[in-house]
């Protein structure tokens, strides 16, 4: 079924019945060619990529809960690429030119929203590093804007210009930087590759993944053994613990990251703003509630919930940089699972298991990466071969120190990226 | 309308208040809602996406319609809860979103697209064309959505945060939490009662119940009264326990009576850190509504809040109120309403086999099928077994039965478990270490239970923590049993409404089943079910019900989606109070700070620290006049700066050798004392992580200097290698940053300045290059450092802290006359670029030993940290990019930190990257830009020609590369 | 989150700086492949579960502690000096 204002309509005169299931609950057939292991995001956006540009469509996803139940479902929706090391430049910027045209090719309102993000910046150092930064995106065809304090004033006027403790020098600008509804991103996606034959199976985890011979051959599930010559794990969050299953030891350290929703309230912040100085970063959902988020609450763990010291510290950076919003009242808080890894940058490769290929590592930027890792991951299972814009996303290079991707310079410490 | 009764609300004293600028009057002890209510007013909110009129509905925080704005500027606040705004004089509460005004609302057409604005209609439409999103159809969502607005002010709300700790957090103050907080106290532990209402008592407040024989509400205060008069217990009124967090840590946000806020300095909020050794869950349970057509009219309401609003508050919220319900509360509000003497026009009981003994209209097996009335209930339409009627009502009073407030208990991840038999979710026992729950939340409803329970907890805790519980007694009240049969929603056509703030109604749930978003979750997420204000409290257990009709599931089965801190929202000003302004971060500052600033220097943050960026001299307006002058000073005469930020760590022990040889790349078992050497450390991963000179003052003493960015993390990483790794060696390490003052006299004239000003002048012979050792100045004990990092004879001396200042205006005095004086960060930085030296900027956590030319001091005779690691393939090689110095040789004479490179010839784009530039600064000293950068195998480029561009800027310029070392190469000058 | 410093008793999380997991005490000998070191620095057994890991009492003593600790739960089920640890590992 095609979705489209019309359809709204016609379906609002006759009381909506005839509105379908957006995907097809599958049960597992006995074999494919393809095994997802991972209904989120990632996994989501690599059925349909299969289907959709290599024609595969004997694929399924297993999805151990319900689908975009990790991360795509609880994070803070921005979508941006202004990364600067090679690697990194060229898969984002890729990522982002398929969200400018993922509504038209999935047919689902993701709500991308093109609003603006500014980074700003509190020093001159800071500065000389926006100014890399922002040369890395223009070198890479994307957007970037410098902005001056004044220049900063002009598009965000209620920051705290006269009495930071940080003062605001000016920010890196990408206009095309935004946000988009998280959640229908998982369910564009999965109703995309469903229309095309992909089975999505829900309530189906992973327990074993069988190998003969350094020849991957399937898995095992809660549901039943289901065979494969193919088998793709994306499940970040839980890549350790799946990967054990192939017997690999993965670089990731599982972290837990919050982030906060405020009631809803008339428009008042209309671009993705992110403090230099404070790890924070904030926009306004189209249903006017304030989301925010910071840093790591810095140690490893699996409880997807955090602790008042980040929390306070979150408001404490809000407070800092924009006081305006202190009359907000925090609504909710979650915690996402993160897979840090030693750079901070992810990884799609093969394994040394022939048939097994990883899709894990995405530290706290995986949401903006959906589209992009998928179309790679994709193009990865398909051929074999990595896709151009995530060559670099190798496994091997902490092995061997080649194409290091180490945005935030602070070294193979997992949490500290 | 105000009745008579025995509530205690203060009768007498008037509060004169206005609602969306209309004056009203009402007493104190109301609230806004029981005010608006007394003076006849119905609709107090629009909804949020159909804008449809609101009533109140609840009487409690979870208040779903009732939402309102108050303050202006920096005090305006949105979303307010009129059940929960304490009536206070001038209080002056605006309606929100809707335009023009609450009666007349535009957007209330919305309400008739309805069929058009289903759950997760969005996702189908606004889609063409596509440039419509961000410019037409965006905007006007948003302009729509949204409840309250900010001023744009900044945030002038007065709060507070603090800690407390306890042996046992009472959460709640009805029977049960007040049993147990006084069983625990005359067990002498610490105790502390937090509960939300202005007053403690819970639902003894709102009801006519006895306990010990006297009214619930007089118990409870009597209860109250011996709780506050002991000294191991703290009640907490105002006070909501908002999460629960690891290691028996609660948030709870107090907000203090309007009369304490008023106070000069006072605070209008606190938000709490407790930390608590147990705690008892009594925080009650949330009565929920009956989903029906058009159940969100005004006068709809919960019968318990009906019965507060009649018993608390003297205050009847129609002429006549109709009770509908499926458990035995409907009757215990009738009897309240008649007692009351409000004329109740119906008694609609959905059990069939319910029987009544009060006198009034009785229609067992009944259900309300209908509200009417759009701006206040008229009339509803029930479904009985002999057919439809309507019967008048201004109000309905409705009971689905109670969810017990398990909310804190699914904090860390617990889930609750159905119990069919109360058809409601009790807590999970042991979902929250030590924090057991009791009464009404753990799913016992007579308030003897609640008694029972209350100590019962407490007993457990005081167990627990090693108390012997005192022998209580439980004081006699009603015992009656729960008896419910569930009714989830209505049949019949229209929208029925389950959450009242998103405007999620049966219909969307329902198609949200049929378009596959089956599980509660995906149900959630696609209808917003329960992502209002009210985080689903009112509605979230009906909403899955429905799921659950519409899937075929078990409500078990279907289960719950999360709750999740806070309980009630908590403003960013008060869990981000200290943050604002430069309360953000600790300031540090230098001894010389005050003079600097005399002195009209503009004042940089470097990491936590200001330092100075340059000293204006008469006569100069841009900081490039100053930042040259001061460049020339320090290369033709002397100039005094302080580098009193820099880390500085005293080693001392026996192995403090074999710790320096292991965290340093190069060797300093070798070093002499009184000899200083540039050390470079490596993190483990190979690549650089600090750099500075260490001295040895003893055989056993060394005196680490770091940068002023990384000190505590070299600090830090001191103690990991020591503790960590080389226990057995016998060091110890201190910072002393903050203990020494120290300054650096740069320039031809500095030992000439040194030379005055020390008790005894230093020789070169003994005071070589790379020398150190203690000096004397004034009879104060020094350090003095033949150091520099401005590529000038240099000498870096250190004073105890307290004589800094003094120190920095004698040598600043003892400059001027030798043509010298001091100089800032700019001049610094310019200095240091001329001679190569690297800061962070280079060593910025990418870069290794081997880019920056220093692989040969990465000592092969020894182990240290990150050699193993340097020595990856990827780490060194002709592929890397390595620090070269560049000039400018084209027509634009300027360069751009931040700039990349490219072959002369080739695009500026990203294959074509060759490497970038890192620092930059005009050099006074050569007449030309310079810069340090990075370049794809740079050292074997000097000499060639590189191309920089700056996009951002529109700036391109042809560079030759060199050797970063661009001024003095031999270091003649410094070795003097 | 509580952590109780074998010196200084139970303190707040906040007073903690945290490095990963304990994997960090046992450094490879100089000499070791380079496989080992990989291992070291970058390959972690990532348990959901019961974990030990590497936290300084920054703002206290300076010691450095191993604390043995669930990650699902976040409950801490054990501290120790790491200075001890390390002692009874030689």
């Amino acid at each position: 079924m095609r979705f489209s204002g019309l359809r709204v309509l016609r379906e609002g005169l006759t009381g909506n019945r005839g509105w379908q299931a957006h995907w097809r609950d599958a049960t597992p057939r006995p074999e494919y060619d393809v095994i997802i292991i991972g209904g989120g995001g990632h996994g989501l956006s690599t059925a349909y990529y299969l289907a959709k540009n290599h024609g595969l469509t004997n694929v399924a996803v297993l999805e151990k809960g319900w689908i975009g139940g990790g991360n795509v479902g609880r994070n803070t929706t921005i979508v941006r690429a202004n990364y600067f090391l090679p690697g990194n430049s060229e898969f984002y910027s890729h990522s982002l030119k398929l969200w400018e045209g993922l509504e038209a090719d999935l047919n689902y309102n993701v709500m991308h929203s093109q609003r603006g993000q500014i980074s700003l910046f509190h020093s001159d150092a800071q500065r000389d590093a926006a100014v890399r930064r922002g040369n890395a995106m223009r070198n890479q065809g994307d957007d970037a804007i410098l902005l001056d304090r004044e220049g900063v004033r002009r598009h965000l006027p209620y920051l705290d210009f006269d009495n930071a403790r940080f003062p605001i020098y000016g920010g890196l600008l990408q206009p095309r930087a935004g946000t988009a509804r998280h959640d229908a991103v998982a369910w564009g996606y999965a109703r995309g590759a469903s229309e095309r034959g992909v089975d999505i199976i829900q309530n189906c985890e992973v327990t074993g993944i069988d190998i003969d011979r350094g020849k991957v051959t399937g898995v095992q599930t809660t549901r039943g053994a289901i065979k494969a010559g193919k088998v793709a794990i994306v499940v970040a969050g839980r890549s350790s613990q799946v990967a054990a299953m192939a017997g690999m030891r993965l670089p990731i350290e599982s972290h837990v990251l919050q982030a906060f929703v405020t009631e809803g309230l008339k428009p008042c912040i209309n671009h993705v703003v992110s403090f230099g100085m404070g790890h924070f970063y904030i926009s306004q959902s189209d249903k006017g509630g304030l989301v925010f988020g910071g840093d790591l609450d810095f140690h490893a763990s699996y409880a997807a919930r955090g602790n008042l010291p980040m929390v306070e510290h979150v408001m404490e950076a809000g407070m800092a940089l924009m006081p305006m919003i202190g009359n907000a009242r925090v609504l909710r808080s979650w915690g996402g699972i993160m897979d840090m890894s030693p750079d901070g940058s992810p990884v799609i490769d093969r394994t040394h298991i022939e048939g097994l290929y990883l899709n894990c590592g995405w530290c706290y930027g995986g949401f903006k990466a959906v589209p992009g890792s998928g179309w790679s991951m994709a193009h990865l299972v398909a051929t074999g071969e990595p896709h151009k814009a995530a060559a670099r996303y190798r496994l091997d290079r902490f092995e061997t120190g080649r194409g290091l991707m180490d945005e935030e310079g602070t070294g193979a410490q997992h949490n500290l990226h | 309308m105000r009745i008579g009764g025995e509530g205690p609300i203060g009768r007498g004293r008037r509060i004169g208040f206005t609602f969306d600028g209309r004056a009203y009057q009402g007493l104190a002890g109301d609230t806004l809602a029981s005010a608006l209510l007394a003076n006849g007013v119905r609709v107090m909110g629009r909804s949020f996406k159909y804008h449809r009129p609101r009533g109140v509905m609840t009487a409690g925080s979870e208040e779903p319609n009732a939402l309102v704005t108050v303050g202006r500027g920096g005090l305006q606040e949105p979303n307010l809860r009129a059940t929960q705004l304490e009536l206070h004089e001038g209080l002056a509460a605006r309606s929100q979103n809707r335009w023009p005004s609450l009666t007349f609302d535009i957007l209330a057409l919305n309400d008739l697209a309805s069929p058009f604005f289903g759950a997760g209609f969005y996702y189908k439409t606004f889609m063409w064309p596509r440039a419509f999103w961000e410019r037409v159809y965006e905007p006007m969502i948003r302009r729509a959505a949204g409840l309250g607005a900010l001023s744009g002010a900044p945030s002038d709300l007065r709060v507070e945060k603090a800690w407390a700790h306890c042996d046992l957090l009472v959460i709640g103050a009805g029977p049960a939490g007040l049993m147990a907080a006084l069983t625990a106290a005359r067990a002498g532990a610490d105790v502390i009662i937090a509960d939300e209402d202005t007053r403690p008592g819970g639902r003894l407040n709102a009801e006519t119940i006895e306990v010990d024989g006297v009214p619930g509400r007089d118990w409870a205060a009597e209860i109250t009264a011996e709780l506050s008069g002991m000294d191991n217990v703290r009640v907490m009124t105002r006070t909501t326990v908002t999460g629960a967090y690891d290691g028996g840590t609660y948030g709870a946000l107090e907000r203090l009576a309007p009369e304490v806020a008023a106070r000069p300095g006072a605070p209008r909020e606190c938000f709490w850190r407790i930390v608590a050794r147990r705690a008892v869950l009594a925080a009650g349970a949330l009565e929920r509504p009956i989903a029906f057509a058009n159940n969100d009219r005004p006068g709809v309401m919960m019968a318990g809040a009906v019965r507060a609003y009649v018993n608390r508050w003297c205050v009847s919220p129609g002429r006549s109120v109709a009770v509908f319900g499926n458990n035995s509360d409907a009757h215990r509000t009738v009897a309240d309403l008649l007692a009351a003497g409000v004329h109740v026009s119906a008694l609609i009981d959905a059990r069939h086999d319910a029987t009544c003994s009060l006198d009034v209209p009785f229609y067992p097996g009944a259900q309300v099928s209908n509200a009417h009335g759009r701006c206040g209930l008229e009339a509803v339409s029930i479904l009985t077994p002999s057919g439809e009627e309507k019967i008048e009502a201004e109000c309905l009073a409705m009971s689905g039965g109670w969810n017990p407030s398990v909310h804190l208990t699914c904090h860390m991840n617990g889930r609750p478990d159905w119990r069919e038999d109360i058809a409601a979710f009790v807590p999970r026992p042991g979902a929250v270490p030590g924090l057991v729950a009791a009464g009404v939340a753990r799913g016992d409803f007579s308030t003897r239970a609640c008694l029972q329970g209350g100590v019962a907890a407490a007993r457990e805790a005081l167990t627990a923590l090693g108390r012997t519980a005192p022998e209580i007694d439980i004081p006699g009240a009603e015992d009656s049993r729960y008896d419910i049969t569930p009714i989830w929603s209505v049949p019949g056509r229209g929208r029925a409404w389950l959450d009242f703030q998103n405007d999620v109604t049966v219909k969307d749930v329902r198609l949200a089943a049929q378009e596959n978003f089956r599980s509660v979750e995906h149900m959630k997420r696609y209808t917003t079910q329960g992502m209002a204000p009210d985080q689903g409290k009112n509605s979230n257990v009906n909403a899955l019900a429905v799921l659950a009709d519409a899937t075929g599931r078990a409500i078990a089965e279907t289960g719950t989606t999360t709750f999740r801190p806070p309980y009630v929202p908590v403003s960013i000003a008060a869990m981000g109070v200290g943050g604002r302004g430069k309360g953000f971060a600790p300031q540090r500052l230098t001894t010389s700070h005050e003079l600097s600033v005399a002195r009209g220097a503009p004042m940089i943050e470097a990491g936590l620290w200001y330092r100075p960026s340059y000293f204006p001299a008469p006569g100069e307006s841009h900081w490039r006049q100053s930042c040259d002058r001061e460049v020339l000073m320090v290369r033709n005469a002397v100039g005094v700066t302080d580098v009193s930020t820099l880390g500085k760590i005293d080693i001392q022990g026996p192995d403090a050798a074999a710790l320096l040889d292991l965290v340093y790349a190069n060797t300093f078992s070798t070093l002499k004392p009184g000899r200083v050497r540039y050390g470079l450390m490596l993190r483990e991963d190979g690549h650089v992580m600090d750099d500075g000179t260490t001295a040895r003052l003893g055989e056993n003493q060394y005196l680490m200097t770091t940068t002023t960015a990384a000190a505590g993390l070299v600090m830090r990483h001191l103690e990991f290698v020591h503790q960590c790794l080389r226990p057995d060696w016998d060091v110890r390490m201190v910072s002393v940053t903050e203990n020494w003052a120290q300054f650096a006299i740069a320039g031809p004239k500095s030992a000439e300045l040194l030379n005055g000003l020390l008790d005894a002048p230093v020789a070169d012979a003994d005071w070589p290059f790379m020398s150190c050792g203690p000096v004397s100045v004034g009879g104060v004990g020094a350090r003095l450092f033949r150091i520099s990092f401005s590529g000038e004879r240099g000498y870096e001396l250190a004073v105890p802290a307290r004589y800094g200042e003094a120190l920095f205006r004698e040598l600043v005095a003892r400059a001027e006359p030798l043509g010298g004086g001091p100089y800032g960060m700019e001049a610094l930085n310019v200095l240091r670029i001329e001679k190569g030296f690297i800061t962070h900027a280079e060593i910025h956590g990418r870069t290794t030993a081997f880019d920056i030319g220093m692989g040969g001091m990465v000592s092969k005779a020894k182990d240290c940290i990150g050699k193993a690691a340097a020595a990856r393939p990827g780490l060194s090689g002709e592929e890397r990019e390595q620090l070269v110095g560049l000039k400018p040789v084209g027509t634009v004479k300027m360069l751009v930190p931040g700039a990349h490179l490219f072959e002369e010839g080739a695009e500026a784009v990203s294959d074509n990257s060759q490497g970038y530039i890192t620092s930059a600064a005009f050099s006074p000293t050569l007449g030309h830009f310079l810069g340090l950068g990075f370049l794809r195998n740079g050292r074997a480029r000097h000499g060639q020609r590189v191309r920089m561009v700056d996009h951002l800027k529109g700036v391109v310029a042809i560079c030759e590369v060199q050797d970063p070392v661009q001024y003095d190469r031999d270091g003649g000058r410094m070795r003097g | 989150m509580r952590i109780t410093c074998p010196i200084c008793g139970e303190r707040d999380r906040r007073e903690f700086y945290y490095v990963g997991d304990a994997v960090a005490l046992e450094r490879p000998d100089a000499d070791a492949p380079p496989e080992a070191w990989h291992g070291y620095i970058h390959l972690r057994d990532n348990p959901c579960g019961v974990t030990r890991d590497l936290w300084y009492h920054e703002q206290g003593c300076a010691a450095w502690l191993v604390v043995t600790r669930n990650t699902a739960t976040h409950e801490v089920l054990g501290v120790a000096l790491a200075s001890d640890e390390k002692g009874e590992a030689r």
